[in-house]
């Protein structure tokens, strides 16, 4: 084809174009460097990304999203260059754009439906709902979306975290006076304390929660429901300051080890402490702020999930020379998503996969010094569909080590569960619930990690969307 | 909320303060902490609740100036207020039914043993405490645990105040002269070295020995595992399995390394603090 046909073609199907990428800092700059990695879209990236789009009559990627965005409105009103429509569109169904275009697992939800994906790449619905996102705080223009008149009713949030956010955001919009409980001293949960500056800034984090309470969601900071105050003071209808329903979104919160020597010297840290320390307490800008966290220029990441990613490039940033991720299966296994891997791959940092701790050896001072491995290869797939990892016989490698930070998942937190008589747990300690987030006691729905154990963002602002419609039928129904 | 109330110098760089905490002070008991917040670039710290008023809706502190964030602490006024305070945090001391305890104080340990001590004289235990500390000027709330205990011994390092000596052996004296076995349970809480030689002290009299685990923290709800201990070879957390522990069982090593973990960047942000003395 001549070179102006296929110019021409191109024009006139726009979805024929490749996939605008997302400009990025560069590699170099970016582990010295906390800013985030990439830089967002222009209008007219936006826009011409968003032309793509087939406008499919029945949208599979719709379907794809576990809150269910209408995903060819907003990527429509982009192409028409009206992204303050778009934005308010998103906000229809999701609360925190700013955040879910950054984090959310796009590839294997909404664009892993699109039809583009068949013949080539989808539309990057995650970078046009971040741009939508942007360009509305930009532009100084977010308004709060429509909203009932007032109800009366009293909701209790436990939980400021993505699904807690979420309930609170589609009660307060249905009218209802919404109070968030939050154990911590900031709101926003996992996006503040698990997930790196770089990844998603901590000011967009803010924004979001500020956006809510402009909505008129209350935030209780500092308050630890099951101790400061029991779910059954917040149900009390004597107390005159009690609540009609409550949700539990307090997330899975207490962190697995494994149970081998040395797990507790000093430079072994779980990676929820680690990143706490890191983003919620800003260690990266010590002495500035106080929180200090060990700086390693070896370091060792256990686990081979989106918290071990970022705990590597965390490290990598914090002065790390050599930092592995030491995952047991292969790279085919490795839970992390793929942007995520290609991040931490252009950052240096390396895998050592095929690789499972037995041991941590300290030094005389007992801060960890080596890390003992059990080499492993893989045996028949497991429960999971994955293949199973087995120890090879007689082979192991110790690799020098002077920080560790264990990802390897997390359990049931106890704190709330324990405190609320009445409430049915599963064998693994989450709160049961049927598909509403309906809970074992009365007027107590639940949802996020703390129902499924640790997942996504969105999966657990899914599961709070459905809950959110369920407590508001139970309240106009007049708590029945 | 989270107002200073009232706050005392009890001895030089040991500070009393009284903080309006109503919902804390609703729901503490004896043995439980807080984690607090002195401002917003502050550290997350772990403090023993010393006092708890419900009815003045206040929680009492004693913050000895170790550091950057006790020295922050220290420095706020009357009617500032604490950034952040949660609680109450950890499982209450267990007042089992004794005919006698022991409970050893050390240095501003005597602050998180008050109200163990007055529970267990409430419920009619005879009370035999032994406070120690460094010198005659660093003891303080000598009354306070007098008044809630059978038989108050002083040490002091110094021989300044009371016997001159360690803690450790006047406890071993006051089981040596428990006969009758009627000292069920020693409670000993101070410095982590102090602990440590106080169950060595009592191991070999098997009795029972608790001791209050002052691990480095972050959140103190069990979210981050930062104040991993080990104790009968096992690992637990001090913030949601403690911080009460069998002293008999707890890997003293282990905790002495790990709190030193910080100990040279806390250093040089104490020294910066120092010289930034804003009055």
């Amino acid at each position: 084809m001549p070179f102006f046909q296929k110019v021409q073609t191109q024009m006139n199907n726009p979805q024929k174009l490749p996939r605008v990428a997302m400009p990025e800092r560069p590699p170099q700059e970016r582990i010295h460097s906390f800013d985030e990695v990439p830089l967002g879209y222009s209008l007219e990236q936006a826009q011409s990304e968003a032309s793509r789009c087939l406008q499919c009559k029945k949208a599979l990627c719709r379907e794809g999203c576990p809150v269910q965005v209408d995903i060819p409105a907003f990527v429509g009103l982009i192409a028409e260059g009206k992204p303050l429509e778009a934005a308010a569109k998103i906000k229809e169904a999701n609360c925190l754009p700013a955040a879910c275009g950054r984090v959310c697992p796009q590839e294997t939800q909404c664009e892993n439906y699109c039809i583009l994906a068949k013949q080539g790449e989808p539309v990057a619905i995650g970078n046009l709902e971040r741009f939508a996102a942007e360009y509305e705080s930009e532009h100084g223009d977010c308004r709060p979306a429509p909203k009932a008149p007032p109800t009366g009713k009293r909701v209790a949030v436990v939980g400021a975290g993505p699904a807690g956010l979420t309930v609170a955001g589609d009660l307060a919009r249905r009218g209802h006076h919404v109070t968030v409980f939050e154990a911590f001293h900031k709101a926003g949960g996992v996006l503040i304390y698990g997930i790196p500056e770089f990844r998603l800034p901590k000011r967009i984090v803010e924004r979001e929660v500020q956006y809510l309470r402009s909505l008129g969601v209350r935030f209780e900071l500092n308050q630890l429901v099951g101790r400061t105050v029991g779910v059954d003071e917040l149900l009390d209808r004597e107390n005159h300051r009690s609540y009609d329903a409550v949700f539990l979104g307090v997330g899975a919160g207490l962190p697995a080890v494994m149970n081998i020597p040395g797990e507790n010297l000093g430079g072994v840290y779980l990676a929820n402490e680690y990143l706490t320390r890191v983003n919620l307490m800003r260690a990266y800008d010590f002495p500035k702020y106080d929180t200090p966290v060990v700086r390693g220029k070896s370091v060792s990441v256990i686990g081979g999930g989106n918290v071990a990613m970022d705990a590597a490039r965390t490290a990598r940033r914090l002065g790390g020379q050599s930092v592995s991720i030491v995952y047991r299966r292969s790279m085919q296994e490795l839970p992390a998503r793929a942007a995520e891997v290609h991040h931490a791959r252009e950052e240096g940092i390396e895998f050592k996969t095929l690789c499972s701790p037995l041991e941590y050896v300290g030094d005389d001072r007992g801060m960890v010094h080596q890390v003992r491995c059990q080499v492993m290869e893989l045996g028949e797939p497991d429960d999971s569909g994955r293949r199973r990892p087995i120890p090879k016989e007689g082979e192991q490698v110790v690799l020098d080590t002077d920080l560790v930070i264990i990802a390897i998942g997390a359990n049931a937190n106890p704190t709330v569960t324990r405190q609320t008589p009445g409430l049915v747990l599963n064998s693994r300690g989450y709160i049961q619930v049927d598909h509403n987030g309906v809970t074992s006691c009365q007027g107590v729905w639940a949802g996020g990690d703390v129902v499924t154990g640790s997942a996504t963002v969105i999966s657990a602002m899914g599961a709070a969307k459905a809950a959110a419609s369920d407590i508001h039928r139970y309240l106009c129904r007049g708590g029945e | 909320m989270f107002k200073i109330l009232r706050k005392t110098e009890l001895a030089p760089d040991i500070w009393e303060m009284e903080v309006a905490a109503p919902q804390i002070a609703q729901k503490a008991r004896p043995g439980q902490f807080v984690v607090a917040m002195a401002d917003e670039r502050g550290e997350r710290i772990p403090l023993t609740i010393a006092d708890f008023t419900p009815d003045a809706g206040s929680i009492t502190l004693v913050v000895m100036v170790v550091g950057t964030s006790t020295v922050k602490l220290s420095r706020l006024g009357e009617g500032d207020k604490l950034y952040a305070l949660i609680g109450p945090l950890g499982h209450a001391s267990r007042i089992e039914p004794c005919q006698a305890v022991a409970m050893v104080a050390g240095g501003v340990g005597a602050a998180p043993v008050y109200p163990i001590a007055r529970a267990f004289h409430q419920q009619g235990s005879r009370v035999i405490t032994i406070q120690g500390a460094r010198h005659k000027a660093l003891l303080f709330w000598t009354d306070r645990l007098a008044s809630v205990s059978q038989q108050h011994q002083v040490t002091t390092d110094d021989g300044s105040a009371g016997h001159k000596g360690l803690v450790t052996e006047t406890l071993k004296e006051v089981l040596a002269a428990d006969t009758q076995k009627q000292i069920g349970c020693v409670y000993a809480i101070g410095p982590t070295p102090m602990m440590e030689f106080c169950a060595k002290t009592t191991e070999p009299f098997g009795v029972k020995t608790v001791v209050s685990l002052n691990s480095i923290m972050v959140d103190g709800t069990g979210m981050c595992g930062g104040c991993r201990v080990e104790v009968g070879g096992r690992t637990f957390f001090t913030c949601i399995d403690g911080p009460e522990f069998d002293g008999h069982q707890v890997n003293w090593e282990l905790l002495t390394a790990r709190q030193k973990t910080y100990r040279h960047q806390e250093n040089c942000a104490f020294e910066k603090t120092l010289n930034t003395r804003t009055g």
